[in-house]
């Protein structure tokens, strides 16, 4: 008799009972951080081992598996974590956001908007937007339990008061349905109004942390601010280098060590299906070093 | 007139077999400070944590008269509601400033945090209010940006005080708010406080073991000893004319000048 190296997806069958209970719980309770007993992963803590849980537990031999890291899909962080479930799932991948059905990131929204029946995962180091300001578990458990949240205020206070401007770029805290406050994962907050009445089902998990949380389709969500100084994304002076789009994230690449640099689309798949469809970038600036590749996308 | 705005009666609180406090019975009424001294160990600061909801009471019974006219025992509140107290009607000034304050987080933000906590949303207006409690606490505005860390102890100590009382409370307990201060840093605490206190109208529990700065900000004086009151009083009436044996050491103990 041979039995399989894994069960299906790795986790065993009651692993996967419990993360989803937890799961329901918190698409029950939007934004409400549910505990789970997180398992360990043959992967290190801070690599996404709460998002490959909740992936694992979620995905089906159907499913289409897109991972992205920092919105790109040839990271080290995604190629692992997607090598990971092609083989102990066998599910079919992709870098196609509008192929996948389970989407797992990190850091990032994919720029095309998502579609009723997908899920995405967020890889989550620390769900307690209170953590930095209160430290006591049992104190910010009350706090959600009791809606006491102007603490979290004080936190954008102080960017204000020190920057002139709200100063927080990324794991800007949101408000879930008018109720809980949550940490949207360190996404850039440029992501954050498409957390917003999300036709996707979007699914929280901090494996070392051990909180699962949750929000389903349609769900209200709204960044926090001051009347006088109201939430604002992101802007970016010019179009990406590779595919001239605007409107979306950019990442800054130094290409040279003489200043160069050129912003480029931090979300892979999105700058590919640009580029395909004929879309062309400034390119390289021209102080840059001529012998730099196109990506090996 | 009017009721008491806070009311203890038999208040007991046990620390297993020993003896926090016990029997304890007294009203503070609207505006006026109340001093509760004794020596170390005597139960004032156990009874202060009681009747401020800080600490749980074996028995007795603390009641408090809301701004809504309600005249409830604290044990019948709702936790919600008794924070909501602690954080808008109530103030408590801590001996060592680093309890009561955000110390990683700027003056003005340790001065707004109430008010972000009872929904003020506009920033220009929670610093406005900021800036206008430091100075009355005497700190200047230009260091509305400063951490707490970069004070003095006496700074810290007012800054604990205005954050205390941005939210315009009724009521405000104290321990030993100037316990760490040196002499001059004190006499000027102590000044401020007496000029807040009447300007506002505040009732104020304060424990401390000085006779000087109960004689200085009280009306009242309640003596503690082995968790028990011995005697109260008027505290000029306490401290010309102690009747109680413990009282007449403790009077009599004062340095003369």
């Amino acid at each position: 008799m041979t039995l399989p190296e894994y069960n299906f997806a790795y986790l065993d069958e009651q692993t996967k009972r419990m993360i989803r209970r937890a799961i329901l719980k918190g698409i029950a309770i939007p934004g409400y951080q549910v505990p789970f007993a997180s398992r360990e992963m043959p992967m290190p803590y801070g690599w996404g081992t709460g998002g490959v849980q909740v992936t694992a537990a979620i995905l089906g031999p159907d499913d289409v598996l897109k991972v992205i890291d920092q919105g790109a899909d040839d990271t080290t962080n995604a190629v692992s974590i997607r090598a990971f479930f092609a083989k102990t799932a066998n599910v079919a991948t992709t870098t196609k956001t509008a192929d996948a059905t389970v989407i797992q990131t990190r850091h990032r929204i994919p720029e095309a908007p998502l579609s009723a029946g997908q899920v995405i995962v967020y890889q989550v180091p620390i769900p307690e937007p209170l953590r930095f300001l209160e430290p006591r578990e049992t104190e910010t458990r009350v706090m959600h339990g009791l809606e006491e949240y102007g603490l979290i205020h004080v936190k954008l206070y102080e960017d204000i008061a020190q920057h002139g401007h709200i100063a927080t770029t990324y794991a800007y805290p949101v408000k879930v349905e008018d109720r809980y406050v949550m940490d949207p994962s360190p996404i850039p907050k440029f992501d954050n109004p498409k957390m917003n009445g999300s036709p996707a089902l979007q699914l929280f998990g901090a494996g070392r942390e051990k909180r699962i949380y949750a929000l389903p389709p349609f769900t209200n969500v709204v960044s926090l601010d001051f009347e006088d100084h109201p939430f604002e994304v992101q802007k970016f002076k010019q179009p990406c280098a590779l595919c001239n789009a605007t409107g979306v994230y950019l990442d800054e690449v130094v290409t040279d060590d003489r200043g160069g640099r050129m912003y480029v689309c931090s979300d892979t798949d999105h700058c590919e299906t640009r580029r395909e469809e004929g879309h062309h970038g400034a390119g390289l600036p021209i102080s840059g070093a001529q012998t730099a590749k196109e990506d090996a996308a | 007139m009017s009721s008491p705005i806070l009311s203890v009666s038999n208040l007991e609180r046990r620390y297993g077999d020993f003896i926090g406090c016990t029997d304890i019975s007294f009203d503070v009424w609207p505006g006026e400070v109340v001093a509760i001294v004794g020596e170390s160990g005597s139960g004032k600061t156990t009874l202060l944590n009681c009747i401020s909801g800080r600490l749980e009471r074996s028995s007795g019974s603390i009641r408090y008269n809301m701004r809504d006219g309600r005249f409830p025992d604290l044990a019948d509140l709702s936790e919600a509601e008794r924070r909501f107290l602690m954080r808008t009607d109530w103030g408590f000034v801590h001996q060592n400033p680093a309890d009561g304050l955000r110390m990683r987080v700027s003056a003005g933000a340790n001065v707004g945090e109430r008010l972000m906590a009872i929904g003020d949303r506009h920033y220009g207006e929670i610093r406005d209010t900021a800036t206008e409690w430091l100075g009355r606490v005497e700190i200047a505005g230009d260091r509305i940006d400063d951490k707490p860390v970069a004070f003095s102890g006496g700074m810290r100590q007012r800054l604990q005080i205005a954050r205390n009382l941005v939210t315009r409370p009724r009521l405000i307990f104290m321990d030993e708010p100037t316990g760490g201060l040196d002499v001059s840093v004190q006499a000027r605490v102590l000044d401020l406080l007496r000029g807040l206190v009447s300007d506002l109208g505040l009732a104020v529990v304060i424990v401390t073991h000085d006779l000087a700065v109960a004689r200085l900000l009280s009306q009242r004086m309640i003596v503690m000893k082995s968790g028990r009151i011995v005697e109260t009083g008027l505290t000029d009436r306490v401290l010309d004319d102690p009747h109680h044996p413990y009282t007449q050491l403790l009077v009599a103990s004062i340095l003369e000048s």
